[in-house]
C-alpha cells in the first residue's frame, strides 16, 4: 500500500510551526517510513499532483495568494490542521486588525521611521497578492478538521496528533501539549 | 459536623448553613470551574463558568446557596459544552494574545482553556478596539484582555475601601473604569493593593515583575487550574 501522503504550507506566519515539526527529532525518520511529505517547503514541492491525508497549515490569511493556497489545500486534503496560534487565531499578524489598512500600509510604506520612500508609493503591483482587510484564522476562510494552538505547538503535540491520525486512533493529548504559547 | 448533605453528581456533600455550593464543592475537593471568583471576595456571579444544575435548574455554583438534599449537577455533558461555550466567547469578545502576554502561563482564563480542552473558539473573533492604560507608574491596565470578571470592583471596594474600579456602560458594552479623569495614575491605586493583584487575567499587571518565572515552572505549565483542590478529594479516603 502507499504511504498516506503530507502536504504543509506556512502562510502568514514565522515557519516557527514547521521547525517545531523538525523539532520531533529523531523521530521524523520514523515518520519518513510512516508518511510521504507531498507540497511542502520541506521538499520545495510547489504544487499538488496526488491526493494528500494531511494538511498542515501555519499561519493566518492575510492576503489573496493565502487565501488561493488555503483553497487549495482544502481541495487535495483529506484532513486540515491549522497549526499555531496564527493559523488558529490569527496570532501576532493579526495585530494589524486594530488598525485601519489604509493607516498600516501608510506608516509601513510613507510615515515610518525608517521609510525612505521618495515616490511615496504603495505597492500595488497585480504581481503583489493583494492584502486582505484584516488577518483571518484559517477556520474563517475554510472548513479545518484540527487545531492545534501554540506558538508554536510543542514538537510532541505535533507528533502525537499525526500518529493518532494515522492509526485512526482518538487524540488525547496530555495536559501541557494544548497551550497558547 | 456539617449542617446537612447534599449531592453533586450523585456524590454526597457536607456543607454547612450559609455556604454557597461552590464552596461545599471546594470543601469536598470537588472543583467546579470558576473565574470571577476569588477567595476572600464576595462572589459576584458574573462570568457564569460555574452553572450547574441544582434541581435541574441553572444557577451559579458560586452564589447560590447550599441546601439540605439538593441535588446538583454539574460535570455533564451539557454543563460542560454550556462552559466550554462561555470561555470560547470570553477569547472572541477580547483580544488574547498569549504568545507575548506575561500573564501566559499563570492566567486562569488560558488556564480554563487548557482544562476544558479548547483548541480554538468556534465563535468568530470580533478584534475589538481597546485601549491601554499606562498612566500609573505601577501598574497598568491592558483592556485588550480584561473579560469583566469585576474582581478589581470588588477587591478595590470591599478589600482597599478605595472604590478605583467599576463597571460601565451594559450588556456585552460593559467595561472597566477607573474613578479619574485622566487614568489609572490619577487613582490612588497602589501596587500593594488587592485589586491590582487578584486580576485573572493580563489586564491588571503589576510593572516591572513580568516572565520572572521561566516557562515550565508556571502556575499551570504542569497542572491543570483546579487541580489542588481535587488533591484534596484524593488525599480524604471516603472521597471517591
Amino acid at each position: 500500500m502507499a504511504k498516506p501522503k503530507v502536504a504543509t504550507a506556512s502562510l502568514a506566519g514565522c515557519f516557527g510551526c514547521h521547525m517545531s515539526i523538525l523539532d520531533i527529532d529523531d523521530r521524523i525518520l520514523k515518520l519518513a517510513e510512516l508518511v510521504e511529505f507531498h507540497k511542502s517547503p520541506i521538499n520545495d514541492i510547489k504544487k499538488f499532483s496526488e491526493r494528500c491525508l494531511v494538511g498542515i497549515i501555519e499561519g493566518g490569511c492575510c492576503n489573496e495568494e493565502n487565501v488561493h493556497v488555503l483553497q487549495d489545500f482544502r481541495k487535495n486534503c483529506d484532513l486540515l490542521i491549522s497549526l499555531g496560534d496564527c493559523a488558529t487565531m490569527g496570532g501576532l499578524p493579526a495585530m494589524r486588525n486594530h488598525v485601519p489598512l489604509e493607516e498600516c500600509l501608510a506608516e509601513a510604506y510613507l510615515h515610518g521611521p525608517t521609510v525612505h520612500n521618495p515616490a511615496k508609493q504603495i505597492p500595488n503591483d497585480p504581481e503583489i497578492p493583494l492584502i486582505l482587510d484584516k488577518v483571518y484564522p484559517l477556520h474563517e476562510v475554510v472548513k479545518i478538521d484540527l487545531h492545534l494552538p501554540g506558538c508554536p505547538p510543542p514538537a510532541d503535540a505535533i507528533w502525537e496528533v499525526l500518529v493518532a491520525l494515522l492509526n485512526n486512533k482518538p487524540i488525547d493529548l496530555k495536559y501541557g501539549l494544548l497551550r497558547y504559547d | 459536623m456539617s449542617d446537612f448533605t447534599f449531592t453533586i453528581d450523585g456524590v454526597e456533600v457536607p456543607a454547612n448553613k450559609g455556604q454557597t455550593i461552590l464552596e461545599a464543592a471546594d470543601a469536598a475537593g470537588i472543583y467546579i470551574p470558576r473565574l470571577c471568583w476569588a477567595r476572600d471576595l464576595a462572589p459576584g456571579g458574573h462570568c457564569r463558568v460555574c452553572t450547574v444544575l441544582v434541581n435541574g435548574r441553572p444557577q451559579s455554583a458560586c452564589t447560590h446557596p447550599a441546601g439540605p438534599k439538593m441535588v446538583v449537577e454539574h460535570d455533564t455533558p451539557e454543563i460542560r459544552a454550556w462552559r466550554k461555550n462561555v470561555v470560547e466567547m470570553l477569547f472572541v469578545e477580547g483580544n488574547h494574545y498569549c504568545m507575548f502576554c506575561e500573564k501566559s502561563g499563570n492566567c486562569e482564563l488560558q488556564a480554563m482553556g487548557y482544562r476544558l480542552g479548547i483548541t480554538t473558539p468556534k465563535y468568530p473573533y470580533m478584534f475589538p478596539q481597546r485601549a491601554v492604560d499606562a498612566t500609573h507608574p505601577d501598574v497598568m491596565v491592558d483592556h485588550n484582555r480584561c473579560i469583566a470578571c469585576g474582581r478589581c470592583v470588588r477587591a478595590s471596594r470591599d478589600l482597599d475601601g478605595k472604590n478605583v474600579f467599576q463597571f460601565v456602560q451594559r450588556g456585552h458594552h460593559v467595561r472597566v473604569a477607573v474613578n479619574a479623569e485622566g487614568g489609572l495614575g490619577r487613582t490612588n491605586l497602589s501596587a500593594a493593593d488587592k485589586a491590582a493583584q487578584l486580576c485573572p487575567v493580563g489586564a491588571i499587571l503589576v510593572k516591572r515583575v513580568g516572565y520572572a518565572v521561566p516557562v515550565g515552572r508556571r502556575l499551570y505549565d504542569v497542572k491543570p487550574i483546579g487541580s489542588d483542590i481535587e488533591a484534596k478529594r484524593a488525599a480524604t479516603p471516603s472521597g471517591k
